[in-house]
Order: C-alpha cells, then structure tokens, then sequence
C-alpha cells in the first residue's frame, strides 16, 4: 500500500480496520476449513468420490453413506424451479423497467422486496397446509386413478400420493427465487441507454422489437448474473425445502415422489446424528454445499463483473 | 398494379409485426401476474389463517404443551430479539469496518478479495453458518445455547453489513472528504467525524435491513438456539425464535399447533415487514 498519510492516527486506524476487515476473510476460510475438518471422518472412510457418488444412505443399519441422492435432488430441484421461475420473473423485469407507468413499476419493485422478505418458514407453512394437499388431491390422485386403469406400469414412477415431494419443493422454491432474477434484470435493463432505445425506435421497430434487438442483448449479462444468484439461492434453500420435499433417503426416481437436498438433510438429520460417523458424513455434505454454492456464487459474480465493464464501455 | 401488390404486403408484414407485439406484451403481463401469484397466495392464506389466531395472550404468555390449548408466543417473540440483536453486535465491527475500508481506501490491496469473499459470502446457504457456529461454539460449550445462535446469525450479517456500508459510503459526496482534509483533519477524523455522520441514515437502513433478513432464518438455529418452550433470558442456554416454534409447530400432528404456527407467521411477518419500514423511513430522513 501507498502511504499517503503519515499521521499516527491514521497507521493505527487503517490497521485496526484492516485487522476487523480479515474477519471477512478469516469467515470464508474458517467455513472451508472447518466443514472439512468436521467432514473428514466420513470422507476419508469413504473416499471423497466414494462419498459424492455413493447412492447408500444408511445410518442405522449399514452405516455407510453416500450423497449422491441429496446432491442428485439438490441438482434437479433447483435447476427445475430456475427453469420454471426465469421467464416469470424477466416477465416483471421488463414490465418493471420499461411499460409499466411509475406508480406500477414502484409497485412491482415493493412486491419484489416483499417477496425477498417473506421468511422461508412460511413458504414452507403454506407449503405444508395449501400447496401439498392441492397437489394430491387435485394431481396425484387423479394421476393415480387414470394410470390404475389404463397403464399400470406407470403405477411404480408415479410413487405414493402424498403430496409432500419433489413437485410440491419445485414449485415453491420457483416463487422465492424470482425477486434474485428480477431484481437484477430489472437493473440491468434499465442500465441500457437511452440512445440505444431511441435509434431502434427511430428505424420504425416495435415496442418488442425494441426490447429483443437494442435492450435484451445488452442486458444480457445481467439478466444471466441474475440467474446465477437465484440458482444460488435455491441450492441453498432449506426450510421451505425441508418442510415439503418428504424427506426420503431414496434416488429421487418420480416427480412427485419424496427427495431430499443437501440442505435438507442437514436440517433434518443433524439433532439426531448421535453417531460420529453421522454427525461427520453431514457435515461433510455441508462441505460439498459449500463448494457447490461457492462455485455457482462466483460464475454469478463473474458475470455481473464483465457486464459493468461492458456496459461501461458502451456509455 | 406492381406498387399496390408491394403496399398490401408491406402492410401485412406491419400487421404481422404488430400482432406480435401485441402477443409479446400479453406474454410479459402475464408472466409479470405469474411472477406474483404464490406470493398473493402466501399472504392471504397467512392473514386468513392467522389472524384468527392473534390476541393478546400470544404477546405476553409462554406456549402450552400439545393438548392443551391458549399459550402464546412470548419466549419466541423475545428471543428472536435477543438471538438477533446479539448477532448484529457481533456482525457490526466486522461488517462495518470491511465496509469502510471498501469504500474509504479504494486501492487497499485487500480489496478485491474482500469484496469477493463478502460478495459469495452474501450468497452462502444460512445453514452454512449454522454448522460453522456448531462446530466453533455449540461443541467447545458442550450444548446448544442462544449465544451460538447469535453467532451464526452474526455470521451471516458481516457479509450483508459489509456491502450496504460500502454501499452507502461511496454517496457521500467527495467535497466531504476534501473539505475534512483541506482543514488539516487526518484521515481518521475526517471518516469518523465527517464521513460516518453524513452517511448515518443510509448506515441505519442497512443494519435495519440485515436485521430483518436474520430474523426470518431457522435453519442455522436449527441445531445452535436449538427452541425452547419456556422464557429463557440467559444466553448460554437454548432460546427460541419465531421462525423455529413455527417449524416445530408445522411438523407437529396438534391443530391447535398448526393454528399457533399460522400466528407465528404472521408475528414473523410483521415484525420484519416493521423493521423494513423503519429502513425505509430511515433511509429518507436525515438524522
């Protein structure tokens, strides 16, 4: 560092900030670290792909444990509600950003932090009393009662009609996770110039020609960094997760059937790991969580880093 | 007739072209309507169901246990304001001095891996720093206590604490500094004296902000706070929150249970929603 500033005060000052500023630092390699101490029981025995890929969940009888179900679960939960929440939440963007008038647009962006705000546990709440019953009443067991009669090999795939499975889990997690992808397209969005808007509306083009030549492309960046950080966000949904997914420790074979995540079984399991071996074959999925969400974290913020950069240039 | 032939089909290309403007837009009210639709849900099942459960006794009585019913909520309600308020007093120093030294000493050769870890910190699952918490301070204590949950809770707000000050530092105007400066003042007094006070609205609305956001969370409690049926004002012994008793009342089999969970809803929904209005009447006001 540069010394600019010679007065004591401020040597003592800039340390004392540097000194609380590497609790930041010491927090993210203090989780790396200690999630892998506390995983390593599990991990050495099983070997780390041993661990990741194993499909045998079993704490009581075998005590051996693989993650794969939860990581397979965590995978298909989350990429499905990023697919089923993305073209919603662009929707609002772009009507937040470019046609709604102001009062309406203000609207939107309180309806976007009310929705950040919302607490998991009630997700999971209506989860439990309104959306999982709907769900077996309204699909399963019509599902159910069609395939009895006409295509009984279905029967296997369509699992137990309970409504507390991987379905149910999709579509909540799409809903909390749409304020991530609007919020961040919608500034994106807006961040394009003006000029760009204008010369696309001089050629003649149409309020939608205008948004898919001049505006989308542009925001591009944004928009997918928008993505990423919601993708974050479901891998690491627990509560809603946990309260709706039925909790099995199965390959999660049917759509409606019960899974779990990586969070999940954490949440679920972890009072009641009295086993070392438990106890540190959980911790050990955390240490895979970590990574996995450190990874989708740092595309995101790639992404948004070049985009600033871009649209810099652009301005 | 050339030219008209060239007109009527330049007019259905312009017909075409506006029909699918007209389609695109329906799409995007739509997906907008989408967007929103389990939120709307949410709330009004959660007004409907809870309401009928708010009264006074769930403000100032502990729960009952299953069977019996009446009880209320007032060891959730108080410790989550406790749980809480402990974690923001351990986030504050770190979250706040990361965050001057983002924005007060910009070619800090710190900065960038500061801003990146705060940044992918800031998007790490809450459970996350729910097992950090339990392996630091759950297991060297010997068992699960409220302070533990602070520290998880306090984990998770550095990182939001950090980027907020950062945030808000940058908008204070340069002249500030200058000025400070110009007067003699060292740097320390200029951020202390000038700096910090000119930014102190927008300071508050981020503490408040981070706040709420930890006040929603059970996971990392899960297995720190741990719950407790009974008023617990001491620290190093489990306390309950709000988001916890609804978790444990949801999975229980009693109606009644499932009645007092809506409530908690509605309680954790109000205080948060309280506390983001106070940030937002904080960021708009000068102190």
């Amino acid at each position: 560092m540069k010394r600019l500033y010679t007065h004591f005060g401020d040597r003592i000052f800039a340390w004392a900030l540097l000194f609380l500023a590497l609790g930041v630092v010491a927090l993210a390699l203090l989780m790396a670290w200690e999630l892998y101490q506390g995983g390593s029981l599990a991990l050495r025995r099983f070997g780390l792909w041993g661990f990741a890929l194993g499909t045998e969940w079993d704490p009581v009888i075998q005590k051996s444990f693989g993650a794969w179900p939860y990581i397979l679960g965590t995978l298909i939960v989350s990429l499905s509600a990023l697919f089923l929440s993305f073209f919603p939440a662009l929707a609002a963007a772009i009507f937040a950003a470019e046609y709604a008038p102001r009062w309406l647009a203000q609207t939107i962006n309180f309806l976007l932090d009310l929705m950040a705000a919302v607490p998991s546990v009630v997700y999971g709440l209506w989860g439990i009393f309104v959306l999982a019953p709907w769900i077996r009443d309204r699909v399963q067991l019509p599902l159910y009662m069609w395939a009895a009669e006409q295509a009984p090999w279905l029967l296997p795939f369509l699992g137990v009609p309970t409504g507390y499975g991987l379905m149910t889990a999709v579509l909540i997690l799409s809903a909390m996770i749409v304020p991530f992808t609007a919020a961040l397209a919608r500034d994106a969005i807006a961040l394009v110039p003006k000029e760009h808007r204008e010369a696309a509306y001089a050629l003649g083009a149409t309020r939608w020609e205008v948004m898919r030549m001049a505006v989308l492309p542009l925001a591009r960046g944004g928009i997918i960094a928008g993505a990423f950080l919601a993708l974050a966000r479901a891998v690491g949904e627990t509560m809603a997760v946990t309260m709706v997914i039925g909790n099995s420790h199965k390959l999660p074979y049917t759509l409606f059937g019960g899974a779990a995540t990586m969070p999940s079984v954490i949440a679920n399991e972890f009072t009641e790991a009295v086993e070392d071996l438990h106890l540190s074959a959980l911790i050990a999925v955390g240490f895979l969580l970590f990574w996995v969400s450190m990874g989708v974290n740092l595309a995101a913020v790639y992404i948004l880093r070049r985009q600033e950069r871009l649209v810099k240039g652009v301005l | 007739m050339v030219s008209s032939a060239r007109t009527l089909e330049r007019d259905l290309a312009l017909r075409r072209r506006y029909r699918k403007e007209r389609f695109m837009m329906g799409l995007v009210g739509l997906g907008t309507g989408l967007a929103f639709l389990v939120l709307f849900l949410v709330l009004a099942y959660a007004l409907a169901q809870g309401a009928s459960a708010l009264n006074l006794d769930l403000f100032l009585k502990d729960m009952r246990p299953p069977g019996e019913t009446g009880g209320g909520l007032r060891q959730a309600i108080v410790g989550t304001l406790i749980v809480d308020g402990l974690g923001l007093l351990i986030a504050l120093p770190f979250g706040l001095a990361a965050g001057i030294l983002l924005a007060e000493y910009p070619d800090h050769p710190i900065n960038p891996y500061l801003r990146l870890l705060s940044d992918t910190l800031n998007g790490m699952p809450a459970i996350l720093f729910g097992l950090l918490a339990f392996i630091l301070i759950v297991k060297p204590m010997g068992g699960f206590s409220g302070l533990s949950g602070a520290f998880a809770l306090g984990f998770l707000m550095i990182p939001i604490l950090a980027r907020s000050t950062e945030g808000v530092l940058s908008l204070v105007p340069k002249e500030i500094r200058e000025a400070g400066l110009a007067l003699g003042l060292p740097r320390w007094r200029v951020i202390l004296s000038l700096v910090l006070p000119t930014a102190r609205a927008g300071l508050i609305t981020g503490v408040l902000l981070a706040f709420a956001r930890a006040a929603g969370e059970a996971a990392p409690l899960l297995f720190t706070a741990f719950g407790s049926p009974l008023l617990e004002l001491n620290p190093m012994k489990p306390m309950d929150t709000l988001p916890l008793r609804l978790f444990a009342f949801a999975i229980s089999p009693y109606e009644d249970w499932h009645r007092q969970a809506w409530a908690a809803g509605l309680v954790l929904f109000g205080l948060i929603t309280l506390t983001s209005l106070l940030a937002r009447w904080a960021s708009r006001r000068r102190f």
